[in-house]
């Protein structure tokens, strides 16, 4: 693998490490959902770093191109991500739902109430 | 409007379910016919995020009133009043839409057959011994006999008409349907098998529906198509599923 190549993944990769680090830093992100895209950060350092490693794997799912390596790995994990994220959606949807059930009920529960307290209140 | 006078405790033993979204047109009369048809029941009407006075209609009509703060579709609507009954006690509750497809007339026969105790659900089918033929567009009236062909095979019983939200349950299935193993999105046939799979009784019987008469189908556009995906879903997971809810049978509250 040319030696820009190396440079250019390594680097862009350190950038979206220090990106999610300073997201969790400034609580923009949660810690629960750091952790996929450190892995994904990592995961692309250690592979463009580590050439032996980059070429055994690929001609081990026999890829031609270790870059292709790369690409897929890549892919791979923001599909995981995005994955990881429609079960995540599913959940707070239920949780939505739960919620605005029990609001709902709640508010008419309250206004009967309130329309029983102030009847009562009349002579 | 001798509903405020009664204390929040005390209710009648059945209460009606009917999920409203923009149906001012036809809650006013649907819920006189209603009044008419049979007096002593509690009806509650879900205001699913209504952008006219869906809520303000209802309320004047005597009706109990929830309102979601936003839309979020029949089942969902739906749900909101199974917690409610649940949450209140009543014994028996009646599910029907507010678009006025469902005659009042029925209610009183579901509610006799439930009554009988020995069925959990009761399933108001516009097919069965019927006169007055139902008109659906194609999709559906092929959707319906075929989740109901699927449906009679799992279940081993006839199901004429899967998607009939015409329903009368007691306590044991109105458990099930307010716990998160009902389907808010499109309950339908998947729910038959779920309440098989559950241990519910279901029993169909005749109901009178007509062609609806105001506002918009929710099953219009490109829903079908989702419709008839989510449903062979539905179902195949169901089966795949493990976990069941177990009807408890043994004992019965006061």
């Amino acid at each position: 693998m040319p030696l820009q190549q190396k440079i250019f993944a390594i680097s862009i990769s350190i950038l979206l490490f220090i990106l999610i680090i300073d997201l969790v830093r400034r609580r923009m992100l949660r810690e629960e959902y750091s952790w996929l895209w450190l892995l994904t950060g990592a995961v692309i350092i250690v592979l463009a770093s580590w050439y032996e490693l980059l070429m055994s794997i690929t001609t081990l799912i026999g890829i031609v191109l270790p870059t292709s390596t790369l690409f897929f790995f890549g892919l791979l994990f923001l599909m995981i991500i995005s994955l990881y994220y429609s079960t995540k959606i599913s959940s707070l949807y239920d949780r939505v739902k739960d919620v605005s059930q029990e609001v709902a009920i709640l508010k008419m529960e309250v206004s009967r109430l309130i329309d029983r307290g102030s009847k009562s209140d009349e002579p | 409007m001798n509903l405020e006078h009664r204390a929040l405790s005390e209710h009648r033993k059945v209460i009606i379910v009917i999920p409203a979204h923009n149906e001012e047109r036809n809650l006013p009369s649907l819920l006189e016919s209603i009044r008419k048809k049979i007096s002593e029941v509690d009806i509650l009407v879900i205001d699913d995020g209504s952008t006219d006075r869906t809520a303000r209609v209802a309320e004047k009509s005597g009706a109990l009133v929830a309102t979601l703060p936003f839309n979020m579709g029949y089942g969902a609507a739906l749900q909101t009043g199974f917690k409610f009954a649940l949450m209140k006690r009543y014994q028996y509750v009646v599910q029907m839409d507010a678009d006025g497809q469902h005659d009042p007339g029925s209610i009183q026969a579901l509610l006799d057959e439930i009554g009988k105790e020995d069925v959990d659900v009761v399933i108001g089918s516009r097919f069965l011994g019927n006169k007055e033929r139902y008109k659906a567009s194609f999709v559906r009236r092929t959707g319906i006999y075929i989740f109901g062909k699927i449906a009679s095979i799992i279940t081993g019983q006839s199901s004429t008409d899967p998607t009939s939200g015409f329903q009368a349950l007691n306590r044991d299935a109105l458990r099930f349907y307010a716990s998160p193993y009902y389907p808010v999105d499109y309950p339908d046939a998947d729910v038959i098998i779920m309440l098989h799979r559950a241990g519910l009784r279901i029993r169909e019987i005749p109901v009178t529906m007509h062609t609806r008469k105001e506002g918009k189908s929710m099953h219009s556009g490109l829903k079908p198509l989702y419709y008839i995906f989510k449903m062979f879903l539905s179902m195949f997971v169901t089966l795949l599923r493990n976990d069941r809810f177990v009807r408890r049978v043994e004992k019965k509250e006061g």
